[in-house]
């Protein structure tokens, strides 16, 4: 069946009386084009890998020599910021425990809210409605966040020292409550393209033994899909942990850990608002500037510890699926 | 005909072009304090307008990357907000062979503000340090109403942050709990929008909040002439060793004492050292 089709296809090669064999320039030609254009390919895909290692290797240059200027115990337990100081002190634990505070925080709110939204688009509403809302959440991923940052301090703030009476507005909560908004359109569409990737046949399966809507999407879909929702989560929190200028603006940068812990309404500095805000004035090759390279560092392997985790499950949602690659 | 024109034009640019290359530009570059930028760059553009071959290009980086960069030689003049730190900073440069000289071109002070509607009127420095290292916590143990203090700092970075730490704090830490905002327009909006807050910042930027009296002493040009109010400092340029006389730098650094540099000092807010 196979030989017999070749044998077609090459019956009108040889009505154009050009001969099957290459002469030697031609292979020499498609022997380069074929390479060239290989190794450029590939050349082209390093820029990106290669602006990941220098960022690794430069980053960690700059850090190297706080370790010999000052202790790195204290840098990571001690509290006592005060860098500029006459007798300085590299105690960046606030600002470890307040990127978390934020993190976790907004990822408290956003997670449910972004589940179920994914839920609801998948599985619930009609797909013509659905092409409307997701473009539009989609729309918040694109807001830049220095317009966040206006809103959390213009707005948010003033509210929240008028209405709930707090003596700060730019808090935990505020930052918090921003940082979800921002990290609600990755879960959500993560989420959703794993939930959409589980087959009709599951469903149809989970309807026919007589389950509610309810049953099949919190006891089937939602099990099924958990790989590819936790790489949404984990997503969502390094879009959360990684930003700036909102934290910068909305959070305050005390640099305390809140006490007592439960109380939101204190503000915080995160590691990304005090290497964004002492950067500029730091004179460089102090030990003040070497440590900000090294609260870099320490975010650069939180956010590659994420990213290894989300490869992991997401790798795991694709391998359930049947669609290896 | 028609075909020349073009051409022509071109080469009469690329002569015209080249000629003002060929006159050589003076350039001076300035690096330094975010305080004394705004003069810097007023001076910049004055002197650019009336010295058409001086280039000066100003950078506002902070005072402490404004030293650096005079010892290193990146720039030609640094604005401070500060003095020189004697070890740090003024032996390293007497080692790398740069001898820095200082002009003082203004004075400044740092305003302690409150929210408008805040009734306290005045604080001693010992108050306002204890605001800032956290032992007082609420405004109605200093005469005012019950309420939190939302106390605002700057970055450790900034000059005006260590006027404020060397003259008001005598160089005690700060408490945890102290906001930080990162320049004088920032702090003077989050002063201005939180009822109980109290924060610091340069005399340029005291618009619709309340500025206090620090031992019984209201930041004036008069009180801060006189050096009677506390929290004052001078302005620095820094030149290495004293400029050449008729030089661009010599000009820029000595243009305060002029009467248009009198003006755009105060136009900027500053209190200028000569009195026209």
């Amino acid at each position: 069946m196979k030989e017999e089709y070749l044998l077609k296809a090459a019956e009108p090669a040889a009505e154009t009386n050009q001969s099957l064999v290459l002469s030697p320039l031609q292979d020499i030609k498609g022997f380069l084009f074929l390479h060239i254009g290989r190794s450029f390919l590939f050349l082209v895909t390093c820029v990106s890998v290669l602006a990941v290692l220098l960022i690794f290797y430069f980053v960690i240059r700059q850090a190297l020599p706080f370790a010999k200027m000052a202790s790195l115990t204290q840098f990571l337990t001690d509290t006592r910021w005060q860098p500029e100081s006459d007798q300085p002190g590299f105690g960046a634990l606030p600002f470890i425990v307040g990127s978390l505070y934020v993190t976790f925080l907004s990822l408290l709110f956003a997670v449910p809210v972004g589940i179920l939204a994914a839920v609801f688009l998948s599985d619930i509403v009609s797909f013509r409605i659905r092409n409307i809302i997701k473009p539009v959440i989609e729309i918040l991923a694109a807001i830049p966040s220095v317009a966040y940052g206006f809103f959390a301090v213009l707005v948010l703030a003033p509210w929240m020292q008028k209405r709930l009476g707090f003596s700060t507005g730019t808090n935990i909560l505020n930052a918090s409550i921003i940082l979800s908004i921002m990290a609600l359109p990755t879960i959500i569409s993560v989420a959703e393209d794993a939930l959409c990737a589980i087959g009709a046949e599951l469903r149809e399966a989970s309807y026919g033994l007589g389950a509610t809507r309810v049953e099949t999407v919190f006891k089937v879909i939602i099990p099924a899909a958990h790989s590819g929702i936790i790489a949404a989560i984990v997503l969502g929190m390094m879009r959360a942990i990684g930003e700036t200028m909102v934290v910068w603006m909305a959070a305050g940068n005390a640099r305390q850990i809140p006490t007592p812990w439960w109380d939101l309404s204190q503000s915080v500095g995160t590691m990304t608002a005090v290497i964004a805000g002492d950067m500029a004035e730091t004179p460089k090759g102090s030990a003040h500037f070497h440590c900000l390279f090294m609260i870099g560092l320490l975010l650069l392997l939180f956010t590659f510890f994420l990213n290894t985790i989300s490869e992991y499950f997401l790798a795991g949602a694709k391998k359930k699926m049947g669609k290896t690659r | 005909m028609k075909k020349f024109v073009v051409p022509g034009l071109i080469l009469i640019t690329l002569v015209v072009a080249s000629v003002a290359i060929g006159a050589e530009k003076q350039s001076l570059q300035i690096d330094g304090s975010t305080t004394v930028g705004p003069i810097g760059t007023a001076f910049a553009e004055y002197f650019m307008k009336t010295y058409p071959d001086i280039q000066i290009t100003v950078k506002a980086t902070g005072s402490g990357d404004g030293a650096a960069a005079l010892i290193d030689g990146r720039c030609d003049i640094a604005m401070m907000s500060r003095f020189m730190k004697p070890d740090a900073e003024f032996k390293k440069a007497v080692e790398k062979g740069v001898y820095p000289v200082a002009h003082t071109i203004a004075l400044d002070a740092v305003c302690v503000v409150v929210h408008p509607s805040n009734p306290v009127k005045e604080l001693t420095t010992e108050q306002v340090r204890d605001i800032y290292t956290g032992k007082i916590k609420n405004w109605k143990d200093i005469g005012g109403p019950d309420l939190d203090i939302v106390a605002i700092t700057r970055d450790t970075s900034s000059g005006t942050y260590e006027v404020f730490h060397e003259l008001v704090m005598k160089k005690q830490d700060m408490a945890g709990g102290i906001e930080t905002v990162n320049s004088n327009p920032q702090a003077q909006a989050r002063v201005k929008t939180t009822k109980g807050a109290i924060g610091y910042v340069g005399l340029g930027f005291v618009d619709e909040v309340k500025t206090l009296k620090i031992d019984n002493v209201l930041p004036t040009k008069q009180t801060i002439v006189n050096g009677t109010y506390p929290i004052a400092r001078p302005l620095y340029l820094f030149t290495n060793g004293y400029p050449k006389l008729g030089s661009p730098a010599y000009k820029f650094c000595t243009f305060y004492l002029t009467e248009t540099g009198q003006k755009i000092i105060e136009e900027k807010k500053f209190v200028p050292l000569t009195n026209y």
